[in-house]
This record gives structure tokens, sequence and C-alpha cells, in this order.
């Protein structure tokens, strides 16, 4: 359910940061899953892939603002509409 | 009984809290929300026996992105919301393409039978000592290398910060 509206939220937002803040949502999603089915079969594996998408996600997340924060001193504006220019 | 009602309440301010990250005008009510839904992934990670897993959830969301994400709505000044807004049949189709994901998740958790054989819950799990020894006998590659990781991330966050170029 939270994946869903991780989806979402990546799919309408047109501030950059709440795109990011979404996608943390649907990582956290999946850390729940992950977390329940270790604790339905007794499989700590899935406990420790928990914690190394947590160490990834806290990774991807810094990087994320730092581009951001870039992104926004050059061009003054977060707004991904505005921010298209990859495109053709 | 409790603890069911504990779950369920979890449930829905996790939810709740997703929803209105969404539906919140500015920005920094948003990052509060998302804060919101973490303490409640939280309490439900308490609630798996999960313990270290809770703790350590609590300390690197809760305590580390969001002040990383609170620094960075701070900074770049983001509390006008003075975007156009989207054309409203691309929001009305993102809406209804959350909602068939749902539906479609939901239908598969319905009709799936799970006839895993209940083995009896093996209570020690969650605790640190046990997911120490076994992160470190069985899980010691992918430790050393989420260390090279973090490295690299460290690396990468200092180059995009420097102010003269390289």
């Amino acid at each position: 359910m939270l994946f869903c509206i991780g989806v979402t939220g990546v799919l309408i937002k047109r501030n950059a940061l709440v795109i990011l803040m979404s996608i943390e949502l649907m990582i956290n999603s999946i850390n729940l899953l992950l977390a329940a089915f270790s604790a339905y079969s007794n499989d700590p594996a899935g406990q420790i892939f928990v914690f190394f998408i947590m160490v990834v996600a806290a990774a991807e997340v810094a990087i994320g603002l730092a581009i951001i924060v870039l992104i926004y001193k050059t061009t003054h504006s977060i707004d991904i509409d505005v921010l298209n220019k990859l495109k053709w | 009984m409790f603890t069911n009602f504990i779950f369920y309440f979890l449930s829905v301010l996790a939810l709740y809290g997703g929803v209105m990250v969404l539906l919140s005008k500015k920005p920094i009510h948003s990052v509060l929300y998302l804060t919101l839904t973490f303490f409640a992934i939280g309490g439900h990670y308490i609630l798996l026996n999960a313990q270290f897993l809770a703790i350590v959830h609590i300390i690197v969301y809760a305590g580390a992105i969001m002040v990383l994400f609170l620094f960075t709505v701070m900074l770049l000044n983001l509390n006008k919301d003075d975007r156009s807004p989207k054309p409203l049949w691309l929001k009305a189709a993102a809406i209804i393409a959350g909602i068939m994901l749902g539906l479609i998740l939901i239908g598969v958790f319905r009709g799936y039978d799970l006839h895993l054989t209940q083995h009896p819950m093996k209570s020690q799990i969650g605790l640190v000592k046990e997911l120490g020894k076994i992160l470190y006998r069985d899980y010691m590659l992918p430790f050393e290398v989420s260390s090279v990781l973090f490295l690299t991330a460290m690396i990468g966050a200092v180059l995009l910060g420097k102010k003269e170029q390289i």
C-alpha cells in the first residue's frame, strides 16, 4: 500500500524533493515487507537484507540531495517541468 | 488484542502519513509527514520482533535522513508552493495508475494461499546478538562491500559540494 502511494507520488509531484521523498517511501515499504516475511519464516536473511537496503538508501539520499542542491544553485528552480533540458 | 489494536493503529498512521506526504501543499509539511511515517514503520518493526532493525531504522531514517531533508528544504527555502498545477488529466491518470497497482497487489495476496508451514517462532532472531553473528559469519562480503559503497558516496557528496571547479 505504501508502495503504491510512493509510486503515485513520483508520478504526480513536480517538486524534485517530494519525488525523492516518494522514492524513500517506496524503499521503506519494501523494507517492511521483507522484515515481515523474515519474521514469518524464521529466516534471518530477510532482516540482514533490510539492513543492507537501509545502507544503500541512506547513501542514495545523501547523493540525491547533493545533486538537488547543485541544480538549485545553477538554475534556481527545482521544478521538474522546468528542468527537462535533457529531453529533446 | 492489544497487539492487534497497536498493529492497526500503526498501519493507519503509516498510511495517513504517506498520503499526507503527497497531499500537503508545502514541502516542509511533506517532510514532517514522512517523519511520522518512518516512526510508524519503526513501530511495526518492533511488532515483528525485529528490535535491532527498529532501532537502526529510527536512528538512520528519522535521525539522519530526515535531518538531511530538513536541511535541504530550509537551505533552498522552498516554502512557497508557487508552481503552476499539472494538468488535471495527468494527475487523474497517475492516481488511477496507482490505484490499479494497489488493486493488482491486493489481488495477488488475496488469491494466494500461504501454505508455509508455521514454524515455531524463534524469538532470538531479531536480537542484536543473533543478527550480529549471522552478519559477521555468513554475510561478511556484503558488509565489507557496503563500506566501500559508503566511501564512494562520501567522496561523491564532497565532490558535489565543492565550490571551486575541479
